[in-house]
């Protein structure tokens, strides 16, 4: 005779998924993290190299940042949030001032022969910076440079920088060149 | 027969909970699939500052994380209400990154040990002589992939 087989109590199931359940949403950290990018320079391995490099006066975006953080940027007081656009005019110089960083013609695959900037930031902090402002700078400049990348992208291609394949990103970031040097900060703030 | 329909109108049928575990299983593959664990309990207590570049950190296994901020209260009798560096688990000085770096290279296979990204997770009010020495240590240590870790602003 054919017994009928018990049906297994699941019941239970459920408590069990709960507990891990419960587990694994209490050490479950979701924060992605994000943040500004940055590579540092490497440490040179003759010091006198680095006082080779002269540039000449006119190609470099000085910006200083006190203690009390304030821009100073090329001898004048600058708030952050007039940073944006400053540096975009510092880097295409569309009117070829005299005072604004020179161009040297290069030829660039996409583009053809254009005259591309020589321009240098140049970011120096005080000890006393706050942090905050230290990050906000960045950013501004961050902006600045994907605002003219994807202007010239749009303008080429009708696209956003960011959606352009390698081969094309490599050509306008040659195009535009954001050089951002960071001098070694100055010890007049405290800490 | 018609006696027998008359009792059984009266009381519900039990909700049938067969698909309890099922809708559960499948929270619970979400969240293990969602989740990292805390590797570090903070001795630091820091808000990141905001910004809107951002770029996300792809690979979570090659990220060592730096955090500096001010110590929590009930450190604050032995370190001070400054900010202060904290790698791993412990309070530590700007002298002890290079070997911590060199730690972390240790930790990973060999293949990747130059793919290393160091975030800076940095209170906000945080003065900058302290990012600078941690950055020429970084230099020294060659780690030169470095990221500075923000929050997204608020539109």
């Amino acid at each position: 005779m054919a017994r009928k087989t018990p049906e297994i109590n699941s019941s239970s199931m459920a408590d069990i998924a709960f507990l891990l359940l419960i587990f694994f949403l209490v050490t479950t950290t979701m924060d992605v993290d994000t943040g500004i990018y940055k590579k540092l320079p490497p440490i040179p391995e003759d010091e006198q190299l680095n006082d080779d490099v002269k540039v000449k006066k006119r190609n470099v975006f000085s910006i200083l940042v006190n203690r009390n953080n304030e821009l100073l940027v090329n001898g004048e007081v600058l708030s952050i949030s007039q940073l944006r656009e400053k540096t975009k005019e510092f880097i295409l110089n569309p009117l070829n001032k005299e005072d604004l960083p020179e161009k040297k013609p290069t030829t660039i695959p996409y583009f053809g022969d254009v005259m591309v900037s020589k321009g240098l930031i140049s970011l120096q902090n005080d000890r006393g910076t706050r942090y905050e402002t230290y990050i906000r700078v960045q950013d501004e400049l961050a902006a600045a440079s994907r605002e003219l990348k994807d202007e010239k992208s749009v303008q080429k291609w009708g696209k956003k920088y960011a959606e352009l394949d390698d081969d094309q990103k490599a050509a306008v970031r040659k195009y535009i060149p954001v050089q951002i040097s960071e001098a070694e900060p100055r010890n007049t703030g405290g800490k | 027969m018609s006696k027998f329909r008359k009792d059984g109108k009266k009381d519900l049928p039990a909700i049938s909970t067969a698909s309890l575990p099922d809708i559960v299983f499948m929270l619970l593959f979400f969240f293990m699939v969602a989740t990292t664990m805390r590797d570090v309990e903070l001795s630091v207590n820091y808000t990141q500052p905001k910004a809107n570049e951002l770029v996300k950190l792809e690979k979570k296994d090659l990220v060592s994380n730096i955090h500096v901020g001010v110590p929590l209260r009930k450190f604050q009798k032995t370190f001070g209400t400054e900010p202060r560096i904290q790698l791993n688990d412990q309070f530590a000085t700007v002298a002890d990154i290079q070997a911590f770096i060199a730690s972390e290279r240790e930790s990973r296979k060999e293949e990747l040990r130059n793919k290393l990204t160091t975030s800076l997770k940095v209170d906000q009010y945080t003065k900058m002589g302290i990012i600078t020495d941690i950055k020429q240590e970084l230099r020294k240590a060659s780690s030169l992939k470095l990221n500075y870790s923000t929050r997204q602003t608020a539109e």
